[in-house]
């Protein structure tokens, strides 16, 4: 390679220098992440008082929770995982806390899976 | 077991904590200089991580070890190229939003007053949209030729043939402002 050639490409790699992101798009980023779960927050939680009454409809936060083992799971522990703490000290004991547990799982599956 | 699920999802979110810290830098520069506008910029950044957050998993497992990197820029790639193609634009130059940006960003005020270097940004703007977008992976980003090949999906030969004549219209251009570009193909 000539040297004009090497010249040039310095030249080019200085014109095209990395440019560093905005200090906010981190936490604007975040809060998109939290903004995606936390939308459907007040709709999912009158959903759940009135379809858990019916057993007929167990089945599909129990389908969410098998689905959520795809690709969109990383959201869905996101959330529960942030809860889970505080779910502990509701809990009486570890099956009531196996089955908060368990209820965030199906409703952060839900609320991710819709837009798959 | 459902409950067993985060443990190991500990591991990929942290996962993608990591890439999004190592790459986010990578993701906006290529944002940047493929739309030539910073808000769009972060909204491409933005979008792009929020896709691969969606897709982690899978990418994970299929890229057998291999970096990540061509694939996250592979999603801000064809984001930017759907946000022309849903907005009939055409890619700004990347000078021309300069003058109105003022501080942090390092390009500006490194162009400033350098006329090669704005010629240099003025041609990168004109270059037909393959030879442009291997031209910032390979000098803004820093990729090698087999990272700009599957971030483009193409053979690392054809990638080495993009890149040369890339760089060769783009000395033209520069050197004889007046050419039209794309129009040695």
């Amino acid at each position: 390679m000539s040297s004009g050639s090497t010249d040039f490409e310095a030249l080019l790699r200085e014109a095209l220098s990395p440019i560093d992101p905005p200090e906010g798009l981190t936490a604007r980023m975040e809060m998109t992440l939290v903004n995606l779960t936390e939308l459907a927050q007040d709709e999912l939680e009158a959903w759940e008082l009135a379809t858990m009454r019916d057993p007929r409809n167990w089945a599909r936060p129990a389908a969410a929770v098998f689905i959520g083992a795809g690709a969109g799971t990383a959201l869905v522990v996101l959330r529960v995982r942030s809860r889970h703490r505080a779910r502990r000290q509701q809990s009486s004991n570890l099956r009531e806390l196996a089955r908060r547990t368990f209820q965030d799982f199906a409703e952060e599956a839900r609320r991710v899976l819709p837009d798959r | 077991m459902a409950l067993d699920a985060p443990d190991s999802k500990a591991e990929l979110d942290a996962r993608f904590t990591e890439l999004y810290r190592r790459h986010v830098r990578d993701v906006y520069t290529y944002s940047y200089y493929r739309i030539g506008n910073h808000h769009d910029a972060e909204d491409i950044t933005e979008q792009t991580f929020l896709q691969a957050y969606r897709h982690f998993e899978r990418a994970l497992r299929e890229s057998d070890g291999r970096p990540l990197r061509p694939w996250l820029i592979r999603i801000a790639h064809n984001l930017a190229a759907n946000f022309y193609r849903d907005r009939s634009r055409k890619p700004e130059s990347a000078i021309e939003d300069a003058g109105l940006i003022s501080a942090p960003h390092t390009t500006e005020a490194l162009v400033e007053g350098r006329e090669e270097l704005k010629s240099i940004l003025e041609g990168v703007a004109q270059l037909p949209d393959d030879r442009r977008n291997a031209l910032i992976m390979r000098f803004a980003l820093g990729m090698d030729n087999r990272e700009i090949a599957r971030a483009l999906d193409r053979t690392d030969g054809a990638t080495k043939v993009l890149l040369h004549r890339a760089i060769r219209q783009l000395e033209e251009m520069v050197s004889e402002p007046s050419t039209t570009p794309g129009d040695d193909t």
